[in-house]
């Protein structure tokens, strides 16, 4: 493969050569064919690459996320002074609402699971996810989502009752018209597709590892992908119940949150915060994946204490389903219950506090390259870390009767939520970034985001600290001038803008340097894990060759043997298939190629869950077309299937 | 008539002043938490500045060190573990903490306490005070006013969709939830004006869904029920009488009680004391003549959402109803 | 995608953000809800018929859902099924099924124990009203009127009636 650059240079003059034997130009072609996307327009539709799908995704939630971002700095120009007018009460009331639902729905849990349906084959050894058809449907599912909720919005049916939409106010006598049912539906699409990657990426770890790469050599973010998936196979489940419950009382006319026909307004918050509690969670967790890779690289030494952050991401995951209750302190369930929550609450801070320890010693003994990436990741050690305090804070029963449901929890959330998984997210693009497309991002434009960022996220969230303490309540559009809250709530937009500078800045970053960025080589930060060994971008294939893995950073490690494997076909999309536990080769495995069928599934079902907003029948006469899509989806081809038996016989 | 809001010193909303027995249980576990969280957060950043500074520079091209995959760290992990033993003591401080302040919280002496019936309704309080009389009973709307020094136990109900009660000053939150009853026990240890708000999201109007607690000596508090037991005063002058004939004949009847008279419907705050409050419109503009006349005229303009409909009236009749709002003390 | 391309998209969505849907809008000020709204003579005159806006806005036929119950509607007409008043949700029409006829009802009252609530509710309050007692016998679309309210159940959310047929009730005589 072809190497250029300074770093590359010294690489290859002091590390051993990883190339291996390579494929002959014939073979490389053919098999770069194999695993192509279709061109033209139809091809652009019928693709299923995991790398293109991914790239996809991960545009798709960054303009999620850019809208979010545009709804906040509406919230924070209406909230900048007293008797705001920017926006009246209803508009203000969806606008929090889509920020709020863009940001948890559509941006944080996607972007996650899109880095990784990039990352995770790449670091595997592997040349595809586990069910790449799937994989596509659940991406074009997912945006079809967000479209139709933000096509919602702009007809003023946007939802309006909180991006938790408690019942009764969400319910069908206080929320009249259609606007919460676009965002029940949402829940839907974007659940599905969530449970869609799930099973794709546990699958794909589980089953599609290099061989040798036993769960005791995997990286440490491949283990906060699989931990996260598994937490989102339990998760999702509740709120789909949750969300299917509210439009049926909605539609139908059910009694679920009914209390005068033996229904209850608690329901809907367990069923809810049951999966409320997980998904911040499963937007935590796959950033702590990030915290370790970029960690290890710019240390240039591997994490301190695997076995630790291992058992420590499980831990937090078990933990973390049973904290659900302490969104419902201000309720009237029972005291002694609510403090096992409290308890739960708070222990879910010694796994944390046990990686924190970990990267901490990572870097006090290792050597550091203060990098962009780097930046992001210690900006986690302040923003997160007084994120989570202030969450011990609200973990006290007693405490948060005074900090529920005030701007102290706006601030708690975003320093977690920002801290924990935007910053290192960002990290994670500026150390990624050579990877997806072969050049580097502007350092200098780097650090200028990020000090951006970083000073701007303070000072637009610490001051709410002190409002909530203050006694400003949450989601309020505005509030009188004589109480006191009109400086702090200016100082906050004022950062809120630096924000949108910063992220500015970004986006002139990414289009800049995808024309004119320095080249990057294939391992421009000589880093140790897989993906860092093919090129920049990589291959259709992913790796020409398979490696076979003998440690837990096997571009640093010396190879063993055997290196690498042969034997599988060119012509054809093939994959092997290893064991769960210990990676020994078990079979090949004939991956479908690619179909407009998942798409058009897509739209199918698209108009299944569209109409079935507006009435029951939709489900019925809906599923007809889902069915004759998902038909053809699997239609076998003659001549496939052919090869197909041709390929098993002995030659 | 009434002195409007901000001719007195502004009501407090503010948890970090309290002025309850309550509030000062949490108040010192909020001490205790933020000293310690403080010092956690200085350690484990000063550790992070530590490292980054002890530790040498290198770039892409310095080779990795890879002894620990060789040989096992124990030192380090020992200095992890001890520093996670120590995160988890302090954890269970919190816990202990925690649990201590809500036994406080639960045992605060309910003696002689005065028991409020409190509905919470979009966007506005009707409070129901409740005696073991029944006859000693009476509504009033926004504006509770009890006695410093004595408990009050405020049970919680709501009429349509989830509220939920904070006063800073007093104590913490608890929510109003359709079909389920709470109960809030608090005590006003100074007199004083402590201000409220609705603190959980209740639709178009929960911005504006303010009460105002005034705390006051027994014999004031004591005063002030015996003019809310009794019924409106019959109009002295024929402005005032003009008055009452514009508020039974038009809309207004169809929401409001006004005690002594026919009118008696539970849709909108009760007015008989209309005069003694200090605020209108859920504790949001003050009690004068000005914003009554906008309230009145067009609550849209100011609270749009509201249910109360304008009312567009002649001025004469305008004038006269404001004169017998004016009579309602 | 080039920028050139996402044109087409980006106009469509400028253009539904600037018309809106007026079914999910919230009014907060009264629209004029029909023609000749102000002149009380209209239904003696018997004019073309009125058409009430208030049918095509979920907000506002919600509220009258909210105004039956305040104002006690349910105290003779039930939830709709009839006690001392007639039925509402039934085909049967005495003084017209129209928004006009509905209106006058309420705003003049009628013989046999109507009241009028013309001095006391406000004009577009009864038009949300009117639009109301149209959606109890199933005259309006699924998607305008109400679901089901938070209380106990007497009959279907009206969102899930059939739609009756408005055929002519003879009017019994005055009672004295």
């Amino acid at each position: 493969m072809t190497v250029s650059g300074d770093t590359a240079q010294r690489a290859l003059a002091t590390w051993p050569d990883r190339s291996g034997p390579g494929l002959a130009p014939g073979d490389a072609y053919t098999l770069e064919q194999t695993w192509s996307d279709p061109p033209g327009i139809i091809g652009w539709f019928a693709a299923i690459n995991h790398k293109t799908i991914a790239k996809r995704f991960m545009v798709t939630t960054f303009i999620f996320f850019l809208l979010g971002g545009l709804l906040a700095l509406a919230i924070r120009l209406q909230l900048a002074l007293p008797n705001g007018k920017v926006l009246g009460p209803d508009k203000y009331s969806q606008v929090f609402t889509m920020h709020g639902s863009t940001m948890m729905f559509l941006f944080a849990v996607p972007v996650m699971q899109a880095v990784a349906t990039y990352l995770v084959p790449l670091m595997i050894g592997a040349r595809s996810v586990a069910f790449p058809r799937m994989n596509a449907f659940a991406y074009w599912i997912f945006t079809m989502g967000g479209i139709m909720l933000y096509v919602a919005f702009f007809l003023d049916i946007g939802p309006d009752a909180g991006w938790f939409a408690y019942v009764p106010l969400s319910g069908p006598q206080y929320s009249p018209g259609k606007r919460v049912d676009f965002w029940a539906q949402m829940i839907t699409y974007t659940e599905l597709s969530a449970l869609m990657e799930a099973i794709v990426l546990i699958t794909t770890i589980l089953k599609m590892r290099a061989p040798g790469m036993t769960l005791n050599r995997m990286p440490l973010f491949v283990w906060t992908i699989l931990v996260t998936n598994f937490m989102v196979l339990f998760a999702m489940p509740a709120v789909m119940l949750a969300s299917t419950a509210l439009i049926t009382d909605r539609l139908v006319g059910t009694h679920f949150y009914n209390p005068a026909e033996g229904g209850d307004a608690l329901l809907w918050q367990h069923l809810f915060w049951f999966f409320g509690h997980p998904e911040v969670y499963l937007i935590f967790i796959p950033p702590l994946g990030f915290m370790s890779s970029i960690i290890a690289t710019f240390s240039r030494r591997p994490v301190v204490g695997y076995p630790a952050m291992v058992l420590s991401v499980i831990a937090t995951a078990f933990l973390a389903f049973g904290l659900w209750v302490h969104h419902m302190f201000a309720t009237n369930l029972p005291e002694l219950g609510k403090t096992f929550f409290t308890a739960a609450s708070l222990m879910i801070a010694i796994p944390t506090s046990v990686q924190i320890f970990c990267w901490i010693a990572t870097l006090w003994t290792g050597r550091i390259n203060f990098k962009t990436p780097l930046l992001f990741v210690l900006a986690f050690f302040v923003i997160l870390l007084l994120g989570g305090l202030t969450g011990l804070m609200l973990a006290s029963v007693s405490l948060d009767y005074q900090l529920h449901d005030s701007y102290f929890v706006v601030a708690h959330l975003h320093y977690v939520l920002l801290g924990g998984a935007v910053f290192p997210l960002f990290g994670a693009f500026y150390y990624w970034f050579p990877k997806f497309t072969g050049r580097m991002l502007s350092e200098r434009l780097g650090r200028w985001n990020f000090w951006l960022f970083f000073i701007g996220f303070n000072v637009a969230f610490f001051p709410m600290h002190v409002l909530g303490l203050q006694g400003m309540p949450r989601r309020v559009y505005t509030y009188p001038s004589e109480m006191g809250w009109d400086k702090l709530n200016l100082v906050a937009t004022i950062g809120a803008l630096t924000i949108a500078l910063s992220m500015l800045l970004f986006i002139v970053n990414v289009l800049h340097s995808r024309r004119r960025g320095e080249i990057a080589s294939s391992d421009p930060w000589g880093a140790g894990t897989l993906e860092w060994g093919v090129s920049s971008p990589p291959p259709m294939a992913n790796f020409h060759v398979v490696p076979v893995v003998h440690g837990r950073y096997p571009l640093w490690q010396e190879a063993g043997t055997p290196r690498y494997v042969t034997g599988l076909a060119n012509e054809w999309r093939e994959v092997l298939i290893t064991s769960v536990a210990d990676a020994k080769v078990d079979h090949r495995l004939w991956l479908p190629s690619s179909t407009i069928w998942a798409f058009l599934s897509a739209v199918a079902t698209t108009i299944l869950f569209v109409g079935s907003i507006f009435t029951p029948w939709a489900v019925v006469w809906g599923a007809v077309p889902v069915a004759i899509a998902a038909t053809l989806w699997f239609w076998p081809k003659h001549d496939i299937i052919e090869r197909r038996v041709e390929s098993e016989l002995r030659p | 008539m009434n002195i409007g809001m901000t001719s007195l010193a502004r009501p407090l909303q503010d948890a970090l002043r309290p002025a309850g027995i309550q509030a000062e249980h949490i108040g010192g576990l909020w001490n205790l938490t933020l000293g310690l969280c403080a010092l956690v957060f200085l350690l484990i950043v000063a550790a992070c500045v530590a490292a980054l500074w002890i530790a040498p520079r290198a770039d892409a091209g310095t080779a990795p060190n890879l002894d620990s995959l060789a040989r096992p760290e124990r030192r380090i992990w020992r200095v992890i573990g001890w520093s996670t033993g120590l995160a988890t003591v302090g954890l269970l401080v919190l816990l202990a903490a925690d649990v201590f302040t809500s036994r406080a919280l639960a045992r605060m002496p309910l003696q002689d306490a005065v028991n409020i019936e409190l509905v919470g309704h979009m966007w506005w309080w009707e409070a129901r005070y409740r005696d073991a009389d029944p006859s000693r009973e009476f509504t009033t709307a926004n504006e509770l006013h009890i006695p410093a020094g004595r408990p009050v136990v405020v049970t919680l109900r709501s009429n349509d969709v989830i509220h939920s009660l904070w006063i800073p000053n007093l104590h913490g939150k608890k929510d109003l939830i359709p079909g389920r009853t709470a109960t809030l026990r608090l005590r006003a240890d100074r007199p004083g004006t402590y201000r409220g708000q609705c603190a959980e999201f209740c639709g178009i109007e929960h911005a504006m869904m303010a009460l105002l607690v005034e705390a006051e000596p027994a014999a004031a508090y004591e005063a002030w029920a015996a003019r809310q037991r009794r019924p409106a005063a019959e109009p002295a002058d024929a402005l005032a009488r003009r008055g009452r004939e514009v508020f039974l004949s038009r809309s207004c009847v169809m929401c409001h009680t006004v005690s002594g008279t026919s009118a008696n419907a539970k849709l909108g705050p009760d007015l008989t004391h209309l005069a003694s409050r200090r605020t209108i419109a859920s504790g949001m503009f003050p009690n004068n003549r000005g914003h009554l006349v906008g309230w009145i005229a067009d609550p849209q303009s100011l609270k749009p959402g509201v249910n109360m409909p304008p009312n567009a009236l002649p001025p004469d009749d305008l004038q006269a109803l404001l004169a017998y709002l004016e009579t309602l003390k | 995608m080039k920028a050139r391309e996402l044109m087409p998209a980006l106009c469509l969505l400028v253009l539904l953000f600037l018309f809106g849907c007026e079914r999910e809008q919230r009014p907060t000020r009264a629209p004029a809800a029909a023609s000749a709204v102000a002149d009380p003579s209209y239904a003696a005159s018997g004019k073309t018929p009125v058409s009430n806006r208030y049918e095509e806005n979920a907000y506002a036929v919600s509220q009258g859902k909210t105004w039956y119950r305040a104002y006690n509607c349910n105290g003779c007409h039930a939830q709709g099924g009839g006690d001392i008043g007639p039925p509402l949700m039934d085909a049967k029409w005495r003084y017209g099924s129209d928004p006009g006829a509905i209106y006058a009802s309420i705003a003049h009252g009628r013989p046999n124990g109507m009241p009028a609530f013309g001095e006391h509710v406000p004009e577009d309050q009864i038009w949300q009203l009117v639009a109301y007692v149209r959606s109890m016998s199933g005259q309006l679309s699924g998607s305008v009127a109400p679901n089901r309210g938070d209380n106990l159940q007497a009959a279907p959310p009206e969102n899930r009636r059939k739609k009756e047929t408005p055929t002519h009730e003879a009017t019994p005589a005055a009672e004295h």
